[in-house]
């Protein structure tokens, strides 16, 4: 959690190459939301490997950092983030959707180092609020991220949170936008319209960063800066790319719930590593 | 000894409560000055205040959460069953003008159906005290309790000592063979006078105050349908209250009885000052009183106190 120090980012990029085929192993055999984990992947590994004081040995610990994925649909990401720095075992990802374990398709606490459910959006920020809080009374240091889909914008209890995030100072919190440019079905901008983004968490009183969320440099270079203006609380608009790391179904309305078949997951992983390109024939969602 | 009294002597002495509000200070208003930091208003907010909660509960806080019975229940209802119900925090909902408590203030503020929602909810419990006394009885014991509980807030004074709180449990106020009244909340002191009326007119007559509706005493309403007439009293919907409890719990036992409901059948009621939504809708003593015997009496029905005006 020293935020001054360097980062390795080749070996960041060789760990979220792995946390991707984690995620397109998960896309098979009844699926995942596999678009919305690859655009999340690399500051979901950032904050984990580099920022977050979260461990295996601390994870009851009142002084340890706390990340909620309000989002939820990402929990691959995480999932793959999990295995590839100890906290899951790798073979347990084999149980995705299994009845005999607890990894589906949204965050729940049966999984160590998962700290609240989701699924519903626009509740996280306020559960991570009272955390905050709390730590506020305390007197603590630990720090609060909370990861927001784009989409997830449209409910108002996020911009309820932001007003009361704001009342109450809360700079040990950080929201941090998974900027994808898509919710489920339709670009962002063609449905409901969020930009201008930035002036908008800061006419509610938020310090905000912009970034390109697959930059390990930037997103480095983003949190060090924590907290941003002491009093006020945390934003980081990260500007992602849904389905990154897989140009078949990068930036694709019709590919944020992913079911894919076996052979087109061989060929998926090989063009993780650019090898390929995937002609897709399985099943995609309709889109009006 | 006042609900906040109760409340700011229990937080000073247990640093884990976390009084809250979603700017409904009636019950709280001076609470701030003791506890400082342990006082959080979240604004007009029920949602976020209940999501907070959760997020404080999870730090091993008791969150006391007060709003208004209406916007607790049903605008913050997924918030309640997702952040508190389904992660089973000890989050304490303090639901303010509950029932006939919102008279004058319409249909917007009647929460006839709280208890409906809140018991659907797994893991929470569910209490309706029948006045301040039967509140302040309940309250440290559904404080401590490591789960969600809702509380019917009503700190109307009826005089009535009751029984100490059991977890659980009816409490029985008369026993009698021709007619049982089961109730809960503010109907009480209503129902407590309908009594007299009925043993002037020389029936045996029951009455038992429910105040624990989940978990519901089932030996209660089994020993209330052995009367010839079990009545319901209740200021709820029809539907999913005490005649709903009453009915899952005959049904389970494979028994059943004559059953009279005092309730709001698929309707709101008609707002204005508190005695006179009583007389209106038909609750008043005398009322439910005559609506049993199915005649007219020489009652004197005594005067109905109103209520304070609370945000």
């Amino acid at each position: 959690m020293t935020d001054s120090k360097t980062i390795d980012k080749q070996k960041l990029q060789a760990t979220a190459l792995r946390v991707r085929e984690h995620i397109v192993r998960m896309a098979t055999d009844g699926g995942c939301f596999a678009g919305a984990s690859l655009s999340a992947a690399d500051l979901i590994l950032y904050l984990y490997s580099e920022w977050l004081n979260v461990s295996k040995d601390n994870l009851d610990d009142l002084d340890r950092d706390y990340l909620f994925l309000s989002k939820g649909h990402d929990v691959p990401a995480l999932y793959g983030t999990f295995a590839e720095l100890g906290l899951m075992d790798k073979e347990r990802l084999k149980n995705h959707l299994s009845i005999d374990d607890n990894i589906y398709w949204h965050p729940n606490t049966k999984i160590p180092g998962i700290e609240f459910h989701s699924g519903s959006l626009g509740h996280l920020p306020s559960v991570a609020i009272g955390v905050a809080m709390d730590i506020k009374i305390r007197g603590g240091k630990n720090r609060v991220v909370c990861i927001l889909g784009d989409g997830e914008l449209n409910e108002g209890t996020c911009w309820e949170a932001m007003l009361v995030a704001n009342a109450y100072k809360l700079d040990n919190l950080i929201f941090v936008v998974d900027r994808n440019q898509f919710q489920a079905n339709m670009p962002t901008e063609e449905l409901i319209p969020l930009e201008p983004l930035h002036d908008k968490f800061t006419a509610f009183g938020a310090a905000v960063k912009r970034i390109d969320g697959h930059d390990f440099d930037a997103l480095h270079e983003a949190f060090s800066a924590y907290p941003f203006e002491p009093g006020k609380v945390n934003v980081v608009i990260a500007d992602t790319v849904r389905g990154k790391g897989l140009p078949s179904i990068e930036r694709r309305a019709d590919r944020w719930f992913c079911n894919f078949s076996a052979p087109e997951i061989e060929s998926l992983l090989k063009e993780l590593h650019g090898e390929d390109t995937t002609q897709l024939t399985s099943e995609t969602l309709v889109v009006r | 000894m006042t609900y906040e009294e109760l409340l700011t002597s229990e937080a000073l002495a247990d640093e884990r409560f976390i009084v809250m509000t979603a700017e409904n200070r009636a019950l709280v208003r001076n609470i701030y000055a003791h506890l400082g930091d342990r006082f959080i208003d979240t604004g007009i907010t029920e949602q976020t205040m209940i999501g907070a909660a959760a997020g404080l509960a999870l730090r091993g806080r008791i969150p006391v959460v007060h709003a208004l019975a209406s916007f607790l229940t049903m605008r913050a209802f997924e918030f309640v069953r997702t952040d508190a119900g389904i992660p089973n925090l000890p989050v304490k909902l303090s639901s303010f003008i509950p029932g006939f408590l919102s008279d004058g203030n319409g249909p917007t503020h009647q929460a006839i159906e709280d208890i409906s929602l809140m018991r659907g909810i797994p893991n929470m419990t569910v209490f309706a005290p029948a006045d301040e006394d039967d509140l302040l009885k309940m309250l440290p014991e559904i404080w401590k309790y490591p789960a969600p509980c809702y509380v019917r807030i009503n700190t109307r004074k009826t005089g009535y000592v009751h029984a100490p709180f059991e977890w659980g449990k009816a409490e029985i106020i008369a026993e009698g063979t021709d007619v049982t009244i089961l109730t809960y909340g503010l109907l009480f002191e209503q129902t407590l006078e309908a009594v007299k009326i009925l043993k002037d007119e020389g029936l045996a007559v029951g009455l038992v105050n429910m105040r624990s509706l989940k978990p519901v005493d089932e030996q209660a309403i089994l020993r209330a349908a052995e009367s010839n007439l079990l009545v319901t009293v209740e200021d709820h919907f029809l539907t999913g209250g005490l005649y709903t409890i009453v009915a899952e719990t005959l049904l389970k036992y494979q028994t059943t009885a004559r059953v009279l409901p005092f309730a709001l059948k698929e309707k709101w009621f008609k707002p204005s000052l508190l005695p006179n939504v009583l007389e209106h809708e038909g609750f008043t003593a005398k009322q439910i009183a005559e609506k049993i015997l199915g005649y007219t009496t020489n009652a004197v029905q005594s005067k109905i106190a109103a209520q304070e005006f609370s945000e």
